[in-house]
């Protein structure tokens, strides 16, 4: 049986053990979590309770210990180095708190770099990289390079770069960082648009606030998810509901 | 916030009736605070009764418009330049749940605690949802009303986080203890087992 035929995400009862016997450290104990199209599902839990973990296993950059992870359908366990560098590059996008922007390449080239290291030509990697900056509203900074660049506006390459071509599934990691409330803000609305135009995505944070953007909560606590939240109401039930 | 400062403020920019109040204050609130037609009028008559507004004639149609007195601006511009006081809000039913629940024997404090963040967090997915369907201009007012909710949720959550990294310090492991018979000890035993719980880190 699988519930989870359009997952574009699923981790089914994953482990993840660092370490052996007496020292050996249980990172997620038996997680299991789908997420579909148009369906951004926020982790939140204390440090250390395995939100991080989770979303390394999510985007294939570690290797559960036991269980199994599927990204549209296919067992990343059953792919060699290459092939799940290849998913990674295709399939998967990265926003995390640190750019890792190149200091020496142009914004559109840092976003157009993961589509030229899968092989697309230059002229369609740079059409591509154009489209999804302007996507993120910086459609005439394409030639700027980094130190160029506010805070902000650095974010936004980073999340064209992580948007750029056919990515369906996007992987946040306290994506707003040390950006003020407001470009935050303006962040994840573009993560929301992404996920409102059929992309999945995971959202880490411990932010009450960036985790409200999410269509689904989910909490962490020592590796086990504990709880997550009742399927959205009506605004009419929520407005009613503050003045009792 | 009083009802009688809303429509004080309403009444600054012009005459109105109180069906016209009514629908002005709920549109300045986003609708996050309904009014009824009751609570206006006996509203408006208390501001006449204060001197603060003052009838007009009768329109064609049976509706009496009201209009500020200078009495009811300068109390107007004496709540705005006043910030409220922390200590004029209702007291807070889930602080005190949690402080009974932390002494009632057979609570389990950190499901209670869960059970309300869940609940929180899932009020703020639902105005963060308000808020990303207001985005024209003229939306400011209330979305600056959703925010406020939003923040206020959020300090919720955050507070509950809070409660729960407390509760395991203090909880290591095992169910609560029994209640101590005196406040004194139950100070004393809390401070011993601060104590050990700082020295093996």
């Amino acid at each position: 049986m699988s519930g989870a035929d359009d997952a574009v995400l699923e981790l089914r009862a994953v482990h993840r053990t660092h370490g052996a016997g007496p020292a050996a450290v249980h990172a997620l104990r038996g997680v299991s979590l789908v997420v579909r199209p148009g369906e951004l599902v926020a982790v939140m839990g204390p440090s250390g309770s395995g939100k991080s973990t989770l979303l390394a296993l999510a985007g294939g950059l570690d290797r559960p210990s036991g269980g199994e992870v599927r990204v549209e359908g296919q067992p990343l366990g059953a792919l060699d180095r290459r092939g799940l560098a290849q998913l990674r590059r295709r399939r998967i996008g990265y926003i995390f708190q640190q750019l890792n922007l190149l200091g020496s390449l142009s914004a559109l080239e840092n976003v157009a770099l993961p589509l030229e290291l899968d092989g697309t030509s230059g002229r369609q990697a740079r059409a591509l990289a154009m489209a999804a900056l302007t996507e993120v509203g910086l459609p005439a900074l394409g030639d700027r390079f980094p130190d160029q660049l506010s805070g902000g506006q650095q974010q936004r390459v980073a999340i064209a770069r992580a948007l750029v071509g056919e990515r369906r599934l996007v992987l946040a990691d306290e994506p707003t960082g040390a950006l003020d409330s407001q470009t935050g803000e303006a962040v994840l609305h573009l993560l929301r648009r992404r996920i409102d135009a059929g992309a999945a995505g995971v959202l880490v944070t411990h932010e009450a606030r960036h985790a409200g953007w999410a269509d689904r909560v989910v909490f962490l606590r020592d590796g086990v998810l504990v709880d997550t939240t009742a399927p959205l109401g009506s605004a009419e039930q929520l407005l009613s509901g503050s003045d009792r | 916030m009083s009802i009688r400062h809303g429509l004080l403020a309403l009444l600054e920019r012009g005459q109105m009736y109180g069906y016209q109040l009514r629908a002005a204050f709920e549109e300045s609130t986003g609708s996050t605070w309904p009014l009824n037609i009751g609570q206006v009028y006996t509203t408006l008559s208390r501001l006449e009764r204060d001197g603060l507004v003052r009838p007009l004639p009768e329109s064609e149609a049976g509706q009496r418009p009201y209009e500020i007195t200078d009495a009811g601006r300068a109390d107007l511009a004496l709540w705005f330049a006043t910030p409220i006081s922390r200590t004029d809000r209702p007291r807070d039913e889930l602080a005190i749940k949690l402080a009974l629940a932390l002494t009632t024997p057979g609570v389990d404090v950190r499901a209670v605690v869960q059970a309300q963040r869940s609940a929180t967090m899932r009020a703020l997915q639902e105005l963060t949802r308000l808020k990303y369907g207001s985005e024209r201009p003229e939306d400011l007012p209330w979305r600056l009303v959703l925010d406020s909710m939003v923040f206020q949720a959020e300090a919720e959550v955050r507070w509950l986080d809070h409660c729960e990294t407390s509760l395991v310090r203090h909880q290591p492991s095992g169910p609560a203890p029994p209640p101590a018979p005196r406040a004194g000890d139950a100070d004393a035993r809390d401070a011993a087992r601060w104590a050990g719980e700082e020295a093996r880190r």
